[in-house]
């Protein structure tokens, strides 16, 4: 991430969910999701907490094996951090110094962490020593390496029963690595087979309480090692369910069951007892890239290649957690006007509309209402093209299957917005509406105008302008051509009144009302890549960009060019609410950002390195609310928000500080106790309760001082065993006195409350309370505060006091007799 | 362009020979019914579903020893060693026990308890127990010469299919339908009843059959049944630990390795699959039967099995033999580490009449003799030539009796036809072309059945190796056969002779027989004349070269030497060739060479055959170096002219033909390459098992 004065790019949209999770017993659900770990409830399927801190892609997350209310996290940044993430804290950060691929822990080994890193060549599997210490941040230097060439995948290495050997696959060997006897047996297979089998090792799974290896392989086998302590003893037996390559394994902890997915996005379940035997649980929507089971076996999930992780309860489907889909992105990024959703490729064959204002995706939408096979290398329909017009009425797509030897299918279909389902139907379909790929589409953005004029130019050397009514009709209203060449783009003017058609390096423009060609502007050599009309003040201009680098922009009064300059620019975007203009621009193998209005010489905004590699996709959404930024550089943002896809298909935005500490505000509020999972109905519900209860309080103070459940002396002494408790009489006056009304001043019980404040972990509790009770309605926090001198927590010595007996278990007597 | 199937008999240019390339030479192998392993003399007993049975030398390159012929009336269904003994019990109700030494059945005892389905021996070697169709298991008594009766167990409701017995000689277990039983060999009771379930869904009202069962040291039962399960069941108290469901269909037969940690299922799908007796964790002690590797290597039933030390053998209704060594056991990328597939057996059963141009096939029941087709074109190396006159089928000869034939024999020139069954032995006089037969009814009284017969070259004496390694031989003279003498190589000597070579000039004949020795006679004083050193494997083929009278004998571990008859030594080349030693591929291929003859235009030429190649042995040219590559006359002839020099060695391998049975070479030196494509066996059998395969 950059920063950039106030002005931060983020990752949004449920960004890639990556890599393995770990399990709390049945609650929570840990992913590492692009440079932050997520935390969600198994139940809710909400997001509890989202561990944010590395800065690099979050690579791995396992629970720690001595705490299971902690997790290690490692990322390509070289850290390793340790979180409680029950809390959403951050404990401990350990710095490594390499990248690191992914972390792998057991029971067996106390301090110790098992990480790939890269050497030159290869990967290797690393033992890091985490130091014991009380900093933050503390440097590991202790490495040792255990297995050299390994690989980076973290399915291909697992600890076996207990820890006490770990394995690993990479091509086609297979590696066991016993610890006690420090002892190494490498297991070679041969490339392919007779048969044509493919032996390469995908994912490695090892039984709980066996010795037994389960190793995925390309051609879809499952083999089960046995008797791999022996160099040539060893045997293995093959299971085969799967056509294409198996992508993960896992046993569950009772070693009972062995889960398997792939390609075929089916989850099959083989008894590890009778391997003949096996369920399945089929449809998961896409393929299946990790599997994890919970520690007590009760949940199993799956995370699979379209950005979905489903929680599977015996061999059933219970939750889905579903991020932005992110396959291979072919069409524009949209912005349906009507839910202001973004809009773009997801599920194969279906639109994603992907609420941004929520994170969170709305629905798909079939588009090609045609099964899709889960097979690798089969041609089948892509969504490429997609455009609404500007009421939301109309949406138009455009479908393409290209096979080897085959014709080219097309289809152009024209969906309308359905207002009793709330949802777009299938208007028109025209099957081949061009002889060849359509390269552009765009909607007539004027709102004025009766009929909606939707123009589609294909590299058949035509553009069609269809004429869109109400009923189930759709007329080709021109077609258009100049001097056979190729059209690549097309734009509408903001009122409408222009449409610009590039053939090649010519620009053309034309009267939508007549179908008149107006004038052609031509710019040397080159094909125009972009196109785009300035809005609002800027309307006269016309900006295109050229694949010898060149961003012109021509005034359309005088049919000349007004100015250009040499930029390689990769996507040209126009705002549609201002005059701003946004130009990516590729540039050393990253992407800078220029906002500009095309009227003034100075960009309002620049951004260099923005990301790596190129962004191709990318969209202005209005905002709903208008920001009011008075700085000059945020200005921009104020009227829509602008996201872009990176090449790694990271959804990220531009925000600004303000907007910044408003969420992060927000988000602190969100701190609450660990024993309710995080919903909006909690938050609803639990606020109220929280009022009514304090609303009570405020009733009864009149009368008689309240209850002092909320003194921290009290609380720990209810929270304390009882067989480290000093006699009931001696506590007894400590706890009088603290029910007695207090007549210090007031300083002295502010005191001890800030100290709390900032006191060590262990106060956490009372920390969490003081916090929640500020958010609480202002009712009850007036109340509380009448109540609070009626019932004072003790004094912060008698606190200490507890405290220190408590700790010191046995030798309490001693110190209290002397005293 | 060499693959036209339909021409039957084709003459091919081909370089220096003019090749008669025959396919219609119908053989067809019988499916494998029984194995039998023995450990101490690492031989393999065989049985057929024609009743012949092989016996074949693991030690020996699992060289095809001896065969002895089959029985119209005898169908083995099991076979067991008992030390160096060979008994078989078959569904004609009869034990029988065989003479290895004669090649024939010594004796035959009826069980009188209807068909037999298994015979099992205690691992003292003392009693034999036999399972009977009336549900009885009868014990007998080993005796010396014979076995004698000694009592029934336990009467069953139902047949005994399969039985073991416990390595202690006190617990038989039985597989019978639906359960399997368990008796105290001592007193004959019965003592447990295991139940064996049924079959899932349609084939719950079929009665389930064991089919194999296998008794461990530890109690352990294993059993197989047709409802395609294996199950391993604890002996001692009657009870089921696992089932291991293996196939939809039966699983027919279970073999256990001699150290009981390892054992191998057959199953009707043609796959073997291995269940090892492995700990479930490093360190612990307990073990359990785990199903680890899958074999298909037939397409049919497997019938048959034996888990040797190293390897697994298994046979069934495709009638080839596959040795699967096991690549735990044995080193990696070695001669031991391949797999092997016996489809043919190790020796001739064509006959060539090199003067006259036919050819004489012989079947277990029929003799046929074929003439060879001609042509008087002329074309290219590799090319086909016109056919003028087809190939036509002279004669077919029927046995008589129920023995299957044995042994035949063709004279060279084409006049005399002799063969031999287990009881009997007929010669025959072709005339007119050999168009009409005529049955030679004055024998010689010492022309006893023969286990090998030849003609002389020039067809006027005939040899018939009998019992004792001896070989009569027999004057042929038109009205009657004139008795000449037996020859004897010494006393002592007892092993059946299964190669005989005259020499050209009718001067030596030399024998082998299975004990690797090899005589050579004068026939002139009908007299030893010299014993080859022994060699440590068995002889497959041997001729006598025409000219220099050295004998070429090759061994069944593919070695060749050369000895010279006259010096009574080796000669100068194969004293070479020794030290040298032979090209590591040349060693490494499966197949035995069958036959060698010479070319009388090169006299240092020798032309082996074995199964997938031919052979020019060019004395004159240098061996090949063991480092270097071999390459074949293909890949030479591409080369440029400086490196063919380099890389042209004494080998000339021609791999153009397959699946050879025979190679010989006429008197009007053309060469005569007889084939039996594995295809056209696979087409005859019968279809295998219905077996859903992924996408069909």
């Amino acid at each position: 991430m950059v920063e950039h004065g106030d002005i931060r790019v983020v990752r949004r949209g449920g960004s890639k969910i990556n890599f393995r999770h770990g399990f709390r017993p049945t609650m929570l659900l840990l992913c590492a999701s692009g440079h932050s770990v997520k935390v969600f409830s198994t139940s809710t399927e909400e997001c509890v907490h989202e561990l944010r801190g590395h800065t690099d892609l979050v690579t791995g997350v396992v629970v720690k094996p001595s705490n299971h209310l902690q997790a290690y996290s490692c990322s390509l940044d070289g850290t390793i951090r340790l979180w409680d993430f029950t809390d959403g804290i951050l404990i401990k950060t350990y710095d490594i110094g390499y990248s690191i691929y992914s972390i792998h822990t057991s029971a067996f080994h106390k301090g110790v962490v098992f990480t790939v890193t890269s050497t030159i060549k290869s990967f290797q599997l690393v033992a890091v020593h985490l130091p014991q210490s009380g900093d933050q941040l503390v440097k590991a230097p202790e490495l040792s390496a255990v297995i050299s060439d390994v690989s980076s995948n973290p399915g291909a290495i697992v600890f076996g029963r207990g820890g006490e050997y770990i394995a690993s696959a990479n091509g086609l060997h297979l590696e066991v690595f016993f610890f006690k006897k420090q002892k190494t047996y490498r297991f070679f297979l041969k490339k392919d087979t007779k048969t044509g089998g493919k032996n390469t090792f995908m994912c490695v799974a090892a039984h709980p309480k066996d010795d037994c290896i389960a190793t995925g392989h390309e051609d879809g086998k499952i083999r089960l090692w046995r008797n791999f302590n022996h160099q040539k003893e060893y045997t293995y037996s093959t299971l085969h369910w799967h056509s294409n390559a198996v992508s993960s394994m896992c046993f569950t902890p009772e070693g009972t069951n062995l889960l398997s997915g792939g390609v075929e996005s089916v989850l099959v379940q083989w008894r590890y007892n009778d391997v003949s035997q096996r369920d399945f649980l089929p449809r998961l929507g896409a393929a299946i890239t990790h599997i994890a089971v919970s520690p007590d076996g009760a949940l199993s999930c799956t995370s699979h290649s379209d950005n979905k992780i489903t929680i599977i309860q015996g061999i059933k489907v219970s939750a889905v957690l579903q991020g932005l889909v992110t396959g291979d992105v072919e069409t524009d990024l949209m912005v349906d006007p009507r839910s202001k959703a973004l809009v773009l490729n997801g599920k194969p064959g279906h639109l994603q509309f992907y609420s941004l204002k929520r994170d969170k995706l709305l629905y798909n939408l079939d588009i090609v209402q045609q099964e899709y096979i889960h097979e690798l290398g089969l041609q089948q329909f892509k969504v490429v093209k997609v455009a609404f017009d500007a009421s939301g009425n109309w949406m138009a797509t455009v479908e393409e299957r290209k096979q080897k030897d085959a014709e080219q299918e097309l289809n152009l279909k024209l969906w309308a917005f359905d207002e009793q389902t709330q949802s777009f139907v299938l208007n028109t379909t025209v099957a081949d509406p061009h002889e060849s790929r359509i390269t552009a589409m765009c909607f007539c953005q004027a709102a004025a105008s009766q009929t909606t004029m939707l123009i589609s130019a294909s590299e058949d050397g035509h553009f069609k302008a269809w004429q869109l009514h109400d009923g189930p009709s759709c007329l080709c209203d021109f077609v258009g051509a100049y001097r056979g060449l190729v059209p690549h783009c097309c734009c509408f003017s903001a009122d409408g009144s222009l449409l610009a058609v590039s053939f090649q390096e010519v620009v053309t423009v034309w009267s939508p009302a007549s179908w008149e060609l107006l004038a052609t502007l031509s710019q040397p050599p080159k094909a125009i890549r972009n196109l785009c009309f300035g809005r609002l003040s800027c309307s006269k201009y016309l900006l295109g960009t050229t694949d010898d680098h060149l961003l012109c922009c021509w005034n359309l009064l005088t049919c000349s060019l007004e100015w250009s300059t040499s930029m390689d620019i990769s996507l040209l975007l126009g705002d549609p609410l201002t005059e701003n203009i946004a130009a990516f621009c590729c540039h050393a193998g990253s992407t800078d950002l220029f906002v500009f209005k095309p009227s003034e010489p100075r960009p309002v905004f620049s951004l260099k390195a923005v990301c790596s590699g190129k962004v191709t996709h990318a969209v202005f959404a209005p905002r709903e609310e208008m920001l009011e930024s008075c700085e000059e550089s945020s200005q921009w943002l104020n009227h829509s928000q602008l996201y872009f896809l990176t090449q790694c298909m990271d959804l990220m935005t531009f925000t600004t500080k303000a907007e910044e500490e408003k969420l992060m505000a927000s988000s602190k509020q969100l701190l609450i106790d660990d024993s309710v999972a995080m919903t909006p109905f909690y938050l609803l519900l639990g606020k109220h309760r929280k009022g009514e209860s304090g609303a009570a309080a405020s009733g009864e103070s009149a009368g008689r001082p309240p209850l002092p459940q909320g003194s921290g002396a009290v609380k720990e002494l209810l929270r304390t065993p009882a067989h480290v408790l000093p006699s009931t009489s001696f506590l007894c006056s400590m706890f009088v006195k603290s029910l007695l009304v207090s007549v210090g001043d007031a300083s002295e019980e502010s005191k001890p409350a800030e100290e709390e404040m900032e006191s060590e972990k262990e106060e956490e509790d009372s920390e969490g309370d003081m916090e929640s009770s500020a958010s609480r309605p202002e009712r009850g926090s007036l109340a509380r505060r009448s109540a609070e001198p009626a019932a004072p927590p003790l004094t912060k010595a008698q606190l200490r006091e507890l405290r220190r007996v408590k700790k010191l278990d046995h030798s309490w007597l001693t110190g209290l007799l002397r005293s | 362009n060499l693959n036209v199937p339909k021409a039957r008999n084709r003459k091919i240019q081909m370089g220096e020979f003019k090749v008669h390339r025959i396919r219609f030479f119908d053989y067809m192998p019988s499916a494998i019914r029984a194995m039998a392993f023995s450990t101490r003399t690492e031989r393999l007993a065989l049985a057929r579903a024609d009743g012949a049975l092989e016996i074949f030398n693991f030690s020996d390159n699992y060289f095809q020893e001896k065969v002895l012929p089959g029985h119209d009336g005898r169908a083995v269904e099991a076979l067991c060693w008992v030390g160096p003994r060979l008994f078989s019990a078959g569904l004609n109700g009869e034990i029988t026990e065989y003479d290895l030494e004669n090649l024939r059945p010594r004796y035959t005892v009826d069980a009188y308890g209807g068909p037999i389905w298994t015979i099992g021996v205690n691992s003292q070697g003392t009693l034999l127990a036999v399972g009977c169709e009336d549900g009885t298991v009868k014990m007998f008594e080993v005796l010396k010469e014979r076995i004698q009766f000694q009592r029934n167990l336990d009467r069953q409701r139902g047949r005994i299919i399969s039985l073991s017995w416990h390595p202690s000689g006190t617990l038989i277990a039985a597989g019978m339908m639906d359960m399997i039983r368990i008796f105290d060999a001592e007193t004959g009771r019965a003592t447990h009843r295991l139940v064996v379930d049924r079959g899932a869904g349609a084939s719950k009202s079929k009665e389930v059959v064991v089919w194999s069962i296998a008794f461990l040291s530890d109690y352990t039962i294993i059993s197989s049944d047709s409802a395609g399960k294996v199950q391993i069941w604890d002996g001692l108290n009657g009870t089921l630990i696992r089932t291991h469901l293996i196939t939809k269909w039966d699983v027919l037969a279970l073999s256990v390795s001699q150290d009981e940690s390892s054992l191998v299922a057959g199953t009707s799908e043609g796959t073997v699959v291995q269940f090892q007796f492995l700990s479930s964790t490093v360190d612990r002690l307990d073990k359990d039967w785990v199903r680890t590797r899958t074999f298909k290597n037939h397409s049919h039933d497997v019938r048959a099995l034996a888990h040797t030390e190293t390897a697994v053998v298994s046979g069934g209704m495709d009638t080839q033999l596959v040795v699967r060594p096991l690549l735990d056991k044995v080193e990696k990328n070695t001669r031991e580490s391949a797999i092997r597939k016996v489809s043919f057996p190790h020796r001739s059963l064509v006959c060539c009449a090199k003067k006259a141009g036919v050819l004489l096939f012989q079947f277990p029941d029929h003799l046929e003799l074929w003439r060879l087709g001609e042509s008087d074109g002329y074309g290219k190396p590799g090319g086909s030539l016109p056919v003028k006159r087809g190939p036509e089928k002279l004669i077919q000869l029927k046995r008589k009796g129920e023995d299957h034939i044995c042994c035949s024999a063709l004279s060279p020139c084409g006049g005399w036809l002799a063969y031999s069954t287990v009881t009997s032995f007929r010669l025959y006089r072709l005339l007119n072309g050999s168009i009409s037969i005529c049955k030679v009814s004055k024998l010689p009284k010492d022309l006893r059945p023969a286990h090998q017969l030849c003609f002389s070259t020039d067809s006027s004496k005939l040899f018939a190796s009998s019992s004792n390694s001896s070989v009569v031989v027999v004057a042929l003279n038109e009205p009657e056969c004139k008795y000449l003498g037996t020859l004897k190589a010494k006393y002592g000597c007892r092993q059946p002779v299964h190669l005989l070579s005259a020499s050209e000039n009718g001067k030596w004949l030399a024998t082998a027989n299975t004990d690797c020795e090899v005589h050579v006679y004068n026939l002139d004083k009908l007299k030893l004349h010299c014993t080859v050193p022994v060699y440590g494997s068995c002889p497959t083929a041997m001729a006598i070269h025409p000219t220099t009278s050295n004998l070429v004998v090759v061994h069944a571990d593919q070695q060749i030497f050369e000895y010279s008859l006259v010096k009574k030594e080796y000669t100068e080349w194969s004293r070479r060739l020794q030290k040298q030693g032979l090209h590591s591929l040349w060693l490494e291929r499966d197949t035995p060479i069958t036959h060698v003859t010479f070319n009388p235009k090169n006299p240092a030429h020798i032309i082996v055959q074995d199964l997938f190649m031919f052979c020019i042995i060019d004395k004159s040219l240098p061996l090949p170096e063991a480092k270097n590559v071999l390459y074949n006359q293909m890949t030479l002839r591409s080369l440029p002219e400086p490196d063919r020099v380099l890389h042209s060695h004494g080998f000339k391998i021609c791999k153009d033909f397959q699946h050879l049975l025979c190679v010989s070479l006429l008197e009007d030196h053309s060469l005569v390459v007889v084939e039996r494509p594995l295809l056209d066996i696979v087409s005859q059998l019968p279809a295998p098992v219905r077996q859903k395969k992924f996408a069909t």
